[in-house]
């Protein structure tokens, strides 16, 4: 594949494979029984990511009178606190560390992804869907859990005419199935394209001389984009992560 | 696509499992009550704080209204003061007046009594000064003089008849 990708560059005119930064490599190939665990660079920058997060949250003795980087921290606590109190009431308290923490990690992901020659960690499907999955099937093993069969009821939302449920109930059941692939698909495509498109602009830059000030500015622009989509793609991944545990908490509402 | 390869699945899964993990008990079991606690901390200072100024901010209110009560009662005081000396002071002129007044009665008294002594004593010499007068007026016009009893008596009379 990859001598295939060198022979494409010299032959299309692009100096890079936009997809060739997806690439996974191995660092430091590790066997763990018959599991692949290789440090890879994608494991490189969600090590880095987690290290920042907690060099952000944890470093400096907290202050009643905050600094700057103290702002910064407890600006985000109070951003998700409140979107967890919103979406869940008081009873969703005890998913904030859960929520804070998968809202950090994409968060970071995603802003690390923006740094040149870095690695996206979220532009993985695998990555993001399992993401997905965790929530998912936490919210639904707890759903059932908490309310028992009750949780059932979810699908046939109170008030709907009986005429309606033989329509709705299927349409609830399948868009309940697809919540986890359009949380994952949601996150793992903004990234993807996002970075695609800035690298196949950056090729135009390099390729096209003197002209390549246009797709310069346009890249500019792009780049201003991007961190925005990956502040709001964070964001959005950890608002329907409440909301979906927020079905569970009450199925009813 | 290298996101469809699956051989990279298993250690991107396990990393991420790894990070996240770690992520979260360092999140979960220091960071955030860290930050939580120091929010907590704020939160309270300043409400203490806030007490602590509607406190002082009523013991000045109620320094102001002692000290505007003393005030008042300052002022009343004077007030009396001043209506005791001026009471004092009417009484004094008034004893001084009625004094006053009394004296000027006493010698307007014995005046009067020396106006009356004086006339009387104007009128007593008048009858000998009409008797003089007519003697001489009766001696200047007949060249007779009269008598004493006479003319007393004509006196009398034309006293009698005015």
């Amino acid at each position: 594949m990859a001598a295939n990708q060198e022979g494409q560059g010299s032959e299309g005119g692009l100096a890079l494979d936009p997809m060739h930064q997806f690439e996974i490599e191995r660092l430091l190939p590790i066997k763990f029984g018959g599991l692949d665990a290789s440090f890879t660079n994608s494991s490189l920058w969600m090590v880095l990511g987690v290290f920042l997060v907690s060099l952000l949250l944890l470093a400096g003795s907290k202050k009643i009178v905050p600094g700057r980087l103290q702002s910064v921290g407890e600006i985000l606590f109070e951003f998700i606190s409140n979107m967890v109190r919103d979406t869940m009431g008081e009873e969703g308290r005890k998913f904030f560390p859960f929520i804070f923490t998968l809202f950090m990690f994409v968060l970071i992901s995603n802003l690390l992804g923006m740094v040149p020659y870095s690695f996206t960690v979220t532009s993985h499907i695998i990555v993001t869907f399992a993401l997905a999955l965790t929530v998912w099937l936490g919210a639904t093993i707890y759903g059932f859990y908490k309310n028992g069969l009750g949780y059932l009821k979810l699908f046939a939302p109170p008030g709907t005419p009986m005429a309606m449920l033989p329509i709705l109930v299927p349409i609830e059941i399948i868009s309940y199935f697809t919540r986890p692939i359009s949380l994952s698909v949601r996150l793992f495509a903004n990234m993807m394209a996002g970075h695609t498109m800035l690298k196949v602009f950056g090729a135009f830059v390099a390729a096209l001389g003197w002209a390549g000030i246009v797709p310069l500015v346009v890249m500019v622009g792009f780049t201003g984009l991007e961190i925005l989509v990956a502040f709001l793609q964070a964001f959005i991944f950890a608002i329907l992560s409440c909301m979906y545990i927020n079905d569970a908490l009450h199925p009813q509402h | 696509m290298p996101q469809l390869d699956v051989h990279d699945f298993a250690p991107q899964l396990i990393w991420l499992a790894i990070t996240f993990v770690t992520l979260y008990i360092l999140m979960a079991r220091t960071a955030l009550p860290k930050i939580a606690n120091v929010i907590e901390e704020r939160r309270d200072r300043i409400s203490r704080d806030l007490d602590e100024a509607a406190q002082l901010k009523s013991d000045t209110d109620k320094a102001i209204a002692s000290y505007e009560q003393a005030l008042a009662e300052a002022r009343q005081k004077a007030h009396a003061i001043a209506q005791e000396a001026r009471d004092k002071l009417n009484a004094e002129i008034e004893r001084e007046r009625q004094d006053v007044d009394r004296k000027i009665a006493e010698k307007v008294s014995a005046a009067e009594a020396r106006i009356a002594d004086a006339t009387s004593a104007a009128l007593e010499h008048v009858n000998a000064i009409a008797q003089e007068t007519i003697g001489a007026i009766v001696d200047t016009l007949i060249g007779a003089q009269p008598s004493q009893d006479e003319i007393s008596a004509a006196i009398n009379s034309a006293q009698k008849q005015k």
